[in-house]
């Protein structure tokens, strides 16, 4: 974005102009209005239309901390993973050269792509009672689907790409001759990524962490269909929404996702904090693209 | 095979990496295909395209094409202003167009099924000039607008704020009215992005099921999308029937990933 092209324009608008810019600008500020922050409204609104304490009484019953408990578990599981594999890839793609690079580039991607409920029922295809693995894995009493497995695996499949995204098209660009150097000054391996790259891919990180925890704390269609909805067993917080809206319980529900309403918020405000605070630094993750 | 290089770690990097995608990706794919076709191929067929099931796809194809349609408006112009014009809570209006990425899909159906109800702050209103919007078609629509919009905006954004205002303003010197400004110097430079985003909308679109099963009603033949019928499919025990469909979607979920990356290496050259 250039400061001065924005000045110039400024500048140059005459009365005519000046209506245009108004006039969109209020198109699409109402826009935004309408689709975005009313249902964010809504959601407190309805939170605490009987109270604080209601709102209180419905986030602190036992089911509802099971679920919460659930939901920590599952991203303190699928998120580190993901980190690690994140890294793992983009050190790979970015630092050598190997036959069917894209091909890998592409299915790192295709978790972004395929709908929830299909992963589900991929999980279900693989691991349910009338699965490939799952009979063999229910006889030694391995249990996946309707368990807590089966909601980490369907976690860690849809925020597989997030950090690994944010990480490829840093490190392509900053370039392996820094790397290259303390190679050759005697470094190894581990302390090369840990003095030279891991300074560098800090911020881009850490937004990669950010949004792939988000998403883990959200997720609703894939693990949906491999919970179950077991009730203080296998529901996370987007579950147990679900439950309590369906049966017709909305303000215990709009309480319990008015949580994760303030994660959301949270999530944004670090994000746009992590790319603010990066870009004074120099390092640039790109800014706000998750697709 | 591979370029020699001095930085170690290629074995054990790669090896992590295709293992992890094999185990975490490559193998339930693999494993949902194998599983679909094992009750015969006329089977597979007679359940995916079931009339309830090309009902579901009539329903999820149209909701998606329209809410992707919509944002491709309302996006660029959203876009358009955030990258080009300085007004109050600018930074958190940019902010807030990323809500629909991080607000749980749950939530965000709840929320805008309270809102389009007739009883809610839009619905009601809505409902008093005689239009319905949750649980029909429309409010289907409503929800994939919301989840659509950050990629049209955030897809174009960076393309707008590129381009340089001197262009425009060359344009108009040499005498051109607004819009033959807008349609022969701004709309060729952003086409690409401007496509780019409209698919991704739409691609997500297709798969949604959070923002979209309350608001949706859920009636089979109306307003039942297609994720919607394989769980429904799939609480009747009806796995054949599921995976059918589930591989049918995730076939579309390929064709969508191949578009975008088309278009993407498109306006790569574009911009070059």
């Amino acid at each position: 974005m250039g400061n001065s092209s924005m000045r110039r324009t400024r500048m140059r608008s005459g009365p005519a102009g000046r209506i245009v810019r108004i006039a969109l600008t209020a198109t699409a500020l109402l826009f935004l209005f309408g689709f975005v922050v009313l249902p964010l409204v809504a959601v407190f609104a309805q939170a605490l239309s009987r109270g604080v304490q209601a709102w209180g009484a419905a986030v602190t019953d036992p089911a509802a901390l099971a679920a919460v408990r659930l939901t920590l578990l599952t991203c303190a599981l699928a998120v580190p993973l993901n980190c690690i594999f994140g890294i793992a890839a983009a050190w790979a793609v970015t630092r050598f050269e190997f036959r069917g690079k894209n091909l890998l580039v592409s299915v790192i991607d295709l978790p972004f792509a395929i709908s929830p409920v299909v992963v589900g029922m991929m999980l279900i295809s693989l691991y349910g009672l009338h699965g490939l693995v799952g009979p063999a894995m229910e006889a030694r009493g391995l249990r996946v689907i309707f368990a807590l497995p089966g909601v980490v695996l369907a976690t860690v499949f849809v925020t597989m790409p997030f950090v690994a995204r944010e990480l490829i098209p840093l490190m392509e660009a900053c370039g392996h001759e820094e790397e290259e150097c303390a190679r050759l000054l005697g470094a190894g391996g581990w302390q090369i990524f840990r003095r030279v790259t891991l300074p560098s891919i800090k911020w881009a990180l850490l937004y990669g962490v950010i949004l792939a925890n988000a998403r883990a704390m959200g997720e609703f269609g894939a693990v949906s269909v491999v919970s179950g909805h077991i009730r203080g067993v296998t529901n996370t917080v987007p579950l147990h929404v679900e439950v309590l809206y369906d049966e017709f319980n909305f303000q215990a529900a709009f309480s319990v996702a008015s949580i994760l309403a303030l994660l959301a918020v949270g999530t944004l405000a670090a994000k746009s904090f992590v790319s603010w605070y990066s870009r004074q630094r120099g390092g640039n993750p790109e800014d706000g693209e998750i697709a | 095979m591979r370029k020699r290089s001095v930085l170690p770690g290629f074995g054990l990097t790669l090896g992590i990496t295709v293992c992890y995608v094999s185990l975490v990706v490559l193998l339930p794919v693999s494993a949902m295909v194998a599983r679909s076709t094992s009750g015969g191929l006329s089977g597979f067929w007679a359940a995916a395209l079931s009339p309830r099931a090309l009902a579901s796809y009539r329903l999820t194809l149209t909701a998606s094409l329209v809410a992707a349609s919509v944002n491709a408006v309302f996006g660029l112009i959203v876009a358009w202003v955030l990258a080009r014009y300085r007004f109050p809570l600018r930074r958190v209006a940019d902010a807030l167009v990323d809500l629909p990425f991080a607000l749980p899909t749950a939530v965000a159906g709840i929320a805008l099924t309270t809102l389009y109800a007739p009883t809610g702050w839009i619905g009601k209103p809505l409902a008093a000039i005689g239009i319905k919007v949750a649980y029909t078609p429309i409010g289907i629509t409503v929800a994939l607008t919301f989840i659509g919009l950050p990629f049209v905006v955030r897809t174009l954004q960076p393309v707008i704020g590129a381009l340089d205002a001197d262009v425009e303003e060359a344009a108009a010197s040499l005498g051109a009215r607004p819009w033959q400004t807008f349609l022969r110097v701004v709309a060729p430079a952003i086409i690409p992005a401007w496509l780019t985003g409209f698919t991704l909308a739409f691609a997500r679109a297709l798969g949604e099921y959070g923002s979209v099963v309350f608001i949706a009603g859920n009636m089979p033949m109306r307003t039942e999308i297609a994720p919607l019928l394989v769980m429904t499919r799939l609480e009747q025990y009806d796995y054949s029937g599921a995976t059918a469909i589930a591989v049918l979607m995730l076939g579309a979920s390929f064709v969508m990933l191949l578009a975008v990356n088309g278009l993407q290496s498109w306006s790569a050259r574009r911009s070059a």
